[in-house]
């Protein structure tokens, strides 16, 4: 046997064909299939067109209402009620309505359905934050994943894999999106088409799951078809926590072959900002000093995380949103909402004069729950800065971690957090 | 499986994504006439009003990254455009191109030459020949789709040709 890398590894164990070299056309079934209430009615109604009875296995479909729910508007109430129909129809229990779940991505980890070397079809980009987990996610459009819940399986290209070494340990307020911000700023926006991006090395232990789904999330704004982090102690138990059964992590082989290799060390890193419209228009914080915002958001798939509302609980405690300056906070999924009251972190949060959101995408794509304005400016823990990317085409959005993101709100403007972590918080009235 | 396509350029130029070429604000929408009045809008608002039916559009690096939404696929076919071609396309948008019968031919050199505002055929051939892009009397020769693709395009679309190898 070929020595394989983590990703040729996975693909080769869901593959009809066997083995899984770059380049090779191969036919791949899938553990999950995932669609949420944006990619699936277009999809329903083409796996109707399809001809088929039903769908391969309902137990292995997930429709997450996430993008527009709860519903702003009677056209978006119809397409969630399409997908919870859809559900109904073809007796699939893995449906999610407001209350109950959360944003896909980050909802799919919580219910254990991805793990180590496990395999998710997902129509919707951000599906890659799987391999945060030692599986592989990898997005679709709406008629692949018709075909995918019609047969089964799919057809696709065996990507290169790039081996991205982490070394070192991080400092203060840096996090894994400052990992992926510095990683795609090295190879821009396409560095990693026809990849997949593995992570590895002796600097993986410092990463939590949450800062490894930080970094696996935004893989696609690297242009990679998918991603993967090593397994270690740290995925499996998590694996354990998730009420998964175990299984052994996929490793790369000695002497696999990348087409290229990448070193970070985190030691050197600092916290990044991306600047609008680009996810690789990175810059070190201190650069941005200053800058003027409108809004902060905090939330999507990836960081709307337990990590990211206690770096925003810890920043605010005691702080004020700055007037002028309004901040909404969107845990990702409703038990990680629960987690935050529990905690006393929504209190926190909301003392500071922050707004908290019940889990939605909601502004993360411009949907609803904080559309920008012409003319105005966000900082956001999300993934995408393009143009009108949270509302009107003349707003803007700068991307960052959640220790910069609430720091910004407190000081009204762009600010290294930890300029803000230095001043005496004024004590709760 | 040969098609033709002859339509008047349109030029737009790297790292378009599907943010602008179908914002977000109208996903909830589905049906092709309504999604292709806003095809590009958050670029050039004007765009879907010159688009005539049939007309090819010249595109730059990534075309169509981000988002998955094969929203952005079913306006720019609404509002007319019958072919794409890219210097390079990302690979979600390539699919979902293809799975609606939307051909994009990967040609950096064709991608870069041609004029804006004027007459252009593009031809695929089928049987894993390259694809062909022809304008004032020049030619290019474009990478060659691969059998899978060259099956979903001849059937029509994904949808087609699932109910084909089904039928098998
Ligand atoms: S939170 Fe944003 S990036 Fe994540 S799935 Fe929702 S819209 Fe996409």
């Amino acid at each position: 046997m070929t020595p394989g890398t983590i990703t040729q590894k996975i693909l080769a164990a869901h593959a009809e064909e066997g083995a899984a070299r770059p380049g090779e056309i191969i036919t791949v079934r899938p553990d999950v299939v995932l669609l949420n209430d944006v990619s699936g009615p277009l999809s329903f109604e083409q796996f109707e067109a399809m001809g088929v009875a039903g769908p391969f296995d309902p137990d292995r479909i997930v429709l997450v209402a996430d993008h527009f729910a709860p519903a702003p508007n009677v056209t978006a109430a119809g397409a969630i009620a399409m997908t919870r129909d859809f559900a109904r129809r073809h007796g699939i229990s893995h449906y999610y309505d407001p209350g109950r779940g959360g944003i896909e991505h980050a909802l799919l980890a919580e219910l254990g359905l991805i793990g180590h070397g496990g395999i998710v079809f997902g129509a919707d980009s951000h599906t890659c934050t799987a391999g945060a987990f030692n599986g592989l996610g990898i997005g679709f459009g709406s008629t692949d994943l018709a075909a995918a819940m019609a047969t089964g399986r799919l057809w696709m290209r065996v990507p290169d894999s790039i081996r991205v070494e982490l070394i070192g340990a991080p400092g203060s307020f840096v996090t894994g999106k400052d990992v992926i911000l510095e990683l795609i700023r090295r190879i821009g926006s396409d560095g990693a088409a026809e990849a997949s991006l593995e992570f590895g090395g002796s600097g993986l232990a410092a990463l939590s799951m949450d800062e490894r789904m930080a970094v696996a999330n935004m893989a696609v704004e690297a242009g990679a078809d998918m991603c993967v982090f090593e397994g270690d102690a740290h995925s499996a138990a998590d694996m354990e926590r998730r009420g998964m059964a175990p299984a052994p992590a996929v490793m790369p082989d000695s002497g696999a072959a990348y087409r290229d290799r990448i070193v970070i060390d985190l030691a050197s890193l600092s916290p990044m900002v991306a600047k609008p419209p680009s996810p690789a228009a990175g810059v070190p914080v201190g650069a941005l000093r200053g800058q003027r915002v409108d809004q902060v958001y905090v939330g999507n798939c990836a960081n709307g995380t337990m990590t990211d509302l206690r770096q925003v609980a810890e920043m605010l405690r005691g702080r004020r949103v700055a007037d002028g300056v309004r901040m909404v906070v969107v845990p990702a999924t409703q038990a990680i909402w629960r987690q935050a009251m529990a905690e006393g972190l929504l209190e926190v949060i909301a003392a500071a004069g922050a707004a908290v959101s019940t889990p939605t995408c909601g502004a993360c794509f411009g949907g609803h729950m904080g559309i920008l304005a012409a003319g105005e400016t966000a900082i956001a823990t999300t993934n995408r800065n393009y143009r009108g990317r949270m509302g009107h085409p003349d707003s803007q959005v700068f991307l960052a971690n959640a220790w910069v993101a609430a720091a910004a709100a407190v000081r009204g403007e762009i600010v290294p957090p930890e300029e803000i972590a230095a001043l005496m918080p004024e004590p709760i009235a | 499986m040969s098609l033709q396509y002859e339509g008047l350029v349109h030029r737009l130029g790297d790292e378009i994504n599907t943010d602008v070429i179908l914002p977000g604000r109208y996903l909830a929408l589905r049906r092709p006439e309504e999604l292709g009045r806003h095809c590009l809008e958050g670029l050039d608002p004007g765009f879907a009003g010159r688009v005539r039916p049939g007309d090819i559009l010249a595109v730059g690096r990534n075309f169509g990254c981000g988002s998955s939404r094969e929203h952005a696929v079913i306006a720019l076919k609404a509002a007319g455009i019958a072919a794409i071609v890219a210097h390079s396309a990302a690979r979600i948008f390539f699919r979902n191109a293809i799975n609606l019968g939307l051909p994009v031919i990967l040609c950096p050199e064709a991608a870069a030459a041609l004029r804006e505002g004027a007459l252009a055929r593009v031809s695929l051939p089928g049987s894993l020949t390259a694809p062909l892009v022809v304008q004032d009397g020049r030619e290019w020769q474009g990478a060659p789709l691969g059998s899978e693709v060259e099956a979903i395009l001849a059937a029509g679309g994904l949808v087609p040709r699932v109910r084909q190898t089904l039928a098998a």
